[in-house]
């Protein structure tokens, strides 16, 4: 237990030594969500019409940064099914090492990652007339949010990785969980227009507690949302942070206990 | 006192519908090195997991140096290096980053970690390579590199796990020199090999498993002597075929075989027959081209001890498919 720092620091740095090496990798995982900001911002902002002043760009950052933050976690578990497939899981394991120190390193350095591609994206944001008004304070608060909802998703990203084991087949859970999850929310859309039974599931998505928490942060006004008028739409803030703690209380010690039984 | 034993170890898979292992038990003794030989599926990829503490028995004992593998992993992952099937290191790091940060989990200090990654890196010829990712060796030197990463902290056992599965000749040659110079320096090794000529190479002792049981256990002389006696083989050039057919069934009791220019006969008398076969080709002024007392290869040891014959899954070019007529 003493080690358990040290050991996930050394895990965290090979992550970043990872990302050294292979510059590449960096460079892929923040060209994506620039791309999104730009399709998003100009194939849909020019029809859609929100009641913002500044238009649909106030509206649909928030919606990107949590998209962005959310597929992170597919990046989490397929790399944790890699180590996992090569072996180097098994050498890990058969180390003097802390329990879970495998597992909590490698949610750091995704977390260290998630920062940067944040800051890109924000800047990106920026470049297309992305203004937060609510002033540093707020707005440094909502990406505090993202970071720490992008930190209670990994560890979703963690047991997938650990059950899936399969690479390919991880990417294409990760797919299949988070396009849904984000989509059917309020981050590009109003949920107005859905049907009524989707609109209660998009309101109790956590995607969409997060994105309204965001906007309220940033300083708009949520119209996308509180169509239902669940309570998850009138208090996105308590709903968000609700949500991280039950995520990560129920995803760390699954997590934890997965990776000290993983046996193949 | 067996610095590894193993007793009674059973493990099945998906819910008992594949049993790994059934019943089995070994031990290897300090300082020595014990070959776990068997075709592919036969338990010993499950047999080193188990002793390694990355797998639970369903039922059975296991101890590394007298502690207890199921009870206290932790104090059994201080003892132990293990090297895997596939090299277990992160390919897109350099060899060196590899070694460093092994050594840290390790919990050796930073300076201490780099010191040891470059001593590794010397004494198993990597230097040139130490900046390179992984990614970029050849076969041979990413199982020298896995190897060396289980070597660390100087383990009291080490756990090899076919280290040469995959490997080209020459990559196994070297391999087979690495492996023989930490047993001279007196580390216990477990080896699982599909490779007969492995385990004759490199153990005292040779365990054969199959079907997740222990079917003979001995030193390679001692399964060679259950399987049978030696033969003598003479070859010869064929006008004197005839004389050295005599010559044989002289000396052995059995029925001889010939072979192109080769005549054979089971023989009891191990040595002496050679050298009463020698005095009479030299009596007859017959020089022939090979003589030889041929012992029973591991490969007869299997096909007796199993009845079927141990796969050897060399590695095989990749057949091109044939194209059919037109």
């Amino acid at each position: 237990m003493k080690h358990l720092l040290s050991d996930s620091l050394v895990i965290t740095k090979r992550q970043v030594l990872q990302l050294a090496r292979i510059p590449e990798l960096l460079i892929f995982s923040t060209i994506q969500p620039v791309m999104f900001v730009l399709l998003f911002r100009f194939v849909f902002g020019g029809s859609i019409s929100t009641g913002q002043p500044g238009g649909y760009v106030q509206l649909l950052m928030p919606g990107i940064f949590v998209q962005t933050v959310a597929f992170t976690l597919a990046a989490t578990a397929s790399g944790l099914a890699q180590d996992m497939e090569k072996g180097l899981i098994d050498r890990f394991r058969s180390l003097p090492i802390s329990r879970g120190a495998v597992v909590i390193g490698r949610t750091f350095g995704d977390a260290l990652l998630n920062i940067l591609v944040l800051a890109v994206m924000a800047a990106a944001g920026f470049a297309v007339g992305w203004r937060p008004t609510s002033g540093f304070m707020r707005v440094a608060l909502g990406f505090l949010f993202l970071f720490a909802f992008g930190y209670a998703l990994s560890w979703i990203g963690i047991y997938v990785g650990l059950v899936v084991r399969d690479a390919r087949v991880v990417q294409n859970v990760g797919f299949l969980v988070t396009f849904p999850m984000t989509f059917l929310s309020n981050a590009f859309a109003p949920t107005t227009g859905m049907p009524r039974a989707l609109q209660y599931v998009a309101e109790w998505n956590p995607v969409s507690s997060m994105v309204a928490a965001c906007r309220q942060l940033f300083g708009l006004k949520n119209e996308f949302g509180a169509t239902a008028s669940s309570w998850p739409s009138q208090h996105p803030l308590e709903t968000s942070l609700l949500y991280m703690i039950l995520l990560m209380a129920i995803f760390i010690p699954l997590s934890v206990r997965k990776y000290a039984n993983t046996s193949s | 006192m067996k610095t590894v034993s193993a007793e009674h170890l059973v493990k099945s898979y998906n819910k008992g519908a594949v049993k790994a292992l059934d019943d089995l038990s070994l031990d290897v003794a300090e300082g020595t090195v014990l070959s776990v030989l068997g075709p592919n599926g036969a338990g010993k990829t499950t047999t080193v997991r188990i002793l390694a503490t990355l797998l639970k028995p369903d039922s059975g004992n296991a101890h590394v140096a007298g502690i207890d593998v199921i009870k206290h992993p932790d104090k059994v992952r201080e003892l132990i290096g293990l090297s895997g099937q596939y090299a277990a290191v992160d390919e897109t790091l350099t060899g060196w980053d590899n070694l460093v940060m092994f050594g840290r989990l390790y919990h050796l200090g930073k300076q201490q970690s780099i010191n040891r990654a470059n001593d590794l890196l010397e004494r198993f010829s990597l230097t040139d390579s130490a900046r390179r990712p992984i990614k970029t060796y050849s076969g041979g030197m990413r199982r020298r590199l896995d190897l060396a990463a289980s070597l660390i902290v100087q383990p009291k056992v080490l756990f090899l796990d076919e280290p040469t599965t995959g490997l080209d000749p020459r990559g196994r040659m070297e391999m087979w020199g690495v492996i023989e110079e930490l047993v001279t320096g007196g580390v216990t090794v477990l080896l699982t090999t599909q490779y007969l000529e492995e385990a004759d190479q490199l153990a005292d002792e040779i365990a054969v498993i199959d079907h997740g049981t222990v079917i003979a256990r001995g030193t390679s002389d001692v399964l060679k002597k259950q399987v049978g006696g030696e033969r003598l083989e003479i070859t010869a050039e064929n006008q004197d075929l005839a004389k050295v057919q005599e010559i044989i069934a002289g000396i052995s009791a059995s029925a001889t075989h010939i072979d192109g220019r080769t005549v054979s006969a089971p023989v009891s008398t191990g040595s002496s027959a050679l050298i009463q076969a020698l005095r009479a080709l030299d009596e007859a002024s017959i020089h022939p081209l090979d003589i030889a007392l041929k012992r029973p290869s591991l490969d007869d040891v299997f096909l007796s001890l199993t009845g079927h014959v141990a796969e050897e899954s060399l590695p095989e070019p990749v057949k091109k498919k044939k194209r059919g007529g037109k």
